[in-house]
């Protein structure tokens, strides 16, 4: 196939923002505010770690990629492509929850598309995932409208949540200068911008059930960069302690 | 405060401050309920628990992987366990007499005999 380079692309940026908000996402297990939702959120983590490594294992098994856990360990920070949204640290739990919000939203209508997408695995992989993450999603809109008709301070911080990580979200979509048309022709999918407009379909009649106000999306700029390997301070750090163990001995068979 | 509970829902109702008119706001208050899990289509719903949550999206929310996430499931119901209405205790005397009615007890007709025979019969 002549697009593999366009496909890693695509696979590595996905299975990279899976993998590292899964892991951020467990760092709430055994802290999260309720015994319930500490379960649900942990859950929901271990399901992203999941998806991260379905789709290393295609990088691995379809494209001649290494090995899922050596890919996911091994790697340097700038070998990585995840947005900067994943990367950035916990936070209180409203930031916390937009974030799984807005993320899963937007995985949302990303695995939906796949399921016409020319590439064979895409297809599969999207089937597979649909159940869990009409799950992810609903739990997210269930809080989202809780907490925002949950009095004002309640309410105040949600839509404070809002406004900081819309930005980092829309970065979700940035799209490869070198290999987007390829993937649009060759119908792997159709595309960040296309996406983009769903995703942001997808949110708005959420947002509007609880009063929130989506910001302009024509005055933010979207955080990009993640993509191309430029990353924020806090990524270094969570890929150190993420591969301790596997690094400890990285020959060792588990 | 008096009485700083382990539990920040307890300290959000500002109980303690005796005399003062205490309002809940709506989500505040959270709720027990009780979960019923269905293992196949058409079987009955079993109790299986309960969860806390301030509403009943959330329950069944909170549910799904609270007793849906190993055993096969293909739903669950939620209900408020104040919304159960339930004899009480000290009624248990109504049920006294039932073991003295055996006669009562479809589990008397032997016809699963009768039910091989015609099977084998066919």
């Amino acid at each position: 196939m002549s697009n593999n380079a366009a496909l890693k692309d695509l696979i590595i940026k996905m299975a990279d923002d899976e993998l590292i908000l899964g892991h951020r996402n467990s760092e709430w297990t055994g802290l999260g505010p309720v015994m319930e939702e500490d379960i649900a959120f942990s859950s929901m983590a271990q399901d992203k770690i999941g998806h991260a490594w379905a789709l290393y294992r295609i990088l691995h098994e379809d494209l001649g990629g290494e090995h899922p856990d050596r890919f996911a360990f091994i790697r340097s920070e700038k070998a990585f492509q995840s947005s900067h949204l994943v990367e950035l640290p916990n936070g209180e739990y409203d930031f916390s929850l937009m974030r799984h919000f807005l993320f899963d939203q937007a995985e949302t209508v990303r695995y939906e598309s796949l399921q016409n997408s020319s590439f064979a695995p895409f297809q599969l992989l999207s089937k597979k995932v649909k159940g869990e993450l009409k799950y992810h999603t609903l739990h997210a809109d269930a809080w989202i409208m809780q907490l925002s008709n949950a009095g004002e301070e309640s309410y105040a911080r949600m839509q404070t949540a809002l406004n900081n990580t819309i930005a980092l979200a829309a970065g979700i979509f940035e799209a490869s200068p070198e290999h987007e048309a390829t993937l649009i022709a060759d119908k792997v999918y159709p595309g960040e911008k296309e996406l983009y407009h769903r995703w942001q379909e997808r949110i708005y009649p959420v947002l509007v059930k609880s009063s929130l106000n989506l910001p302009d999306m024509s005055t933010i700029t979207p955080v990009y960069g993640g993509r191309q390997g430029f990353h924020t301070e806090y990524l270094q750090p969570l890929l150190k302690e993420m591969g301790e163990v596997f690094n400890l001995d990285t020959e060792a068979s588990w | 405060m008096s009485n700083d509970s382990l539990d920040p829902r307890v300290n959000r109702l500002k109980l303690g401050a005796a005399g003062e008119v205490i309002k809940v706001e709506e989500g505040e208050n959270w709720n027990v309920y009780e979960v019923f899990h269905q293992d196949k289509r058409g079987a009955h719903h079993e109790h299986v628990g309960c969860v806390h949550a301030p509403d009943p999206l959330l329950a069944l929310v909170f549910a799904k992987e609270q007793f849906a996430r190993r055993k096969k499931c293909v739903n669950l119901w939620v209900v408020k366990s104040a919304d159960i209405l339930a004899f009480d205790v000290e009624d248990e005397d109504m049920f006294a007499n039932n073991l003295e009615k055996t006669y009562r007890d479809a589990s008397g007709f032997k016809v699963m005999e009768k039910i091989n025979k015609f099977k084998q019969s066919k």
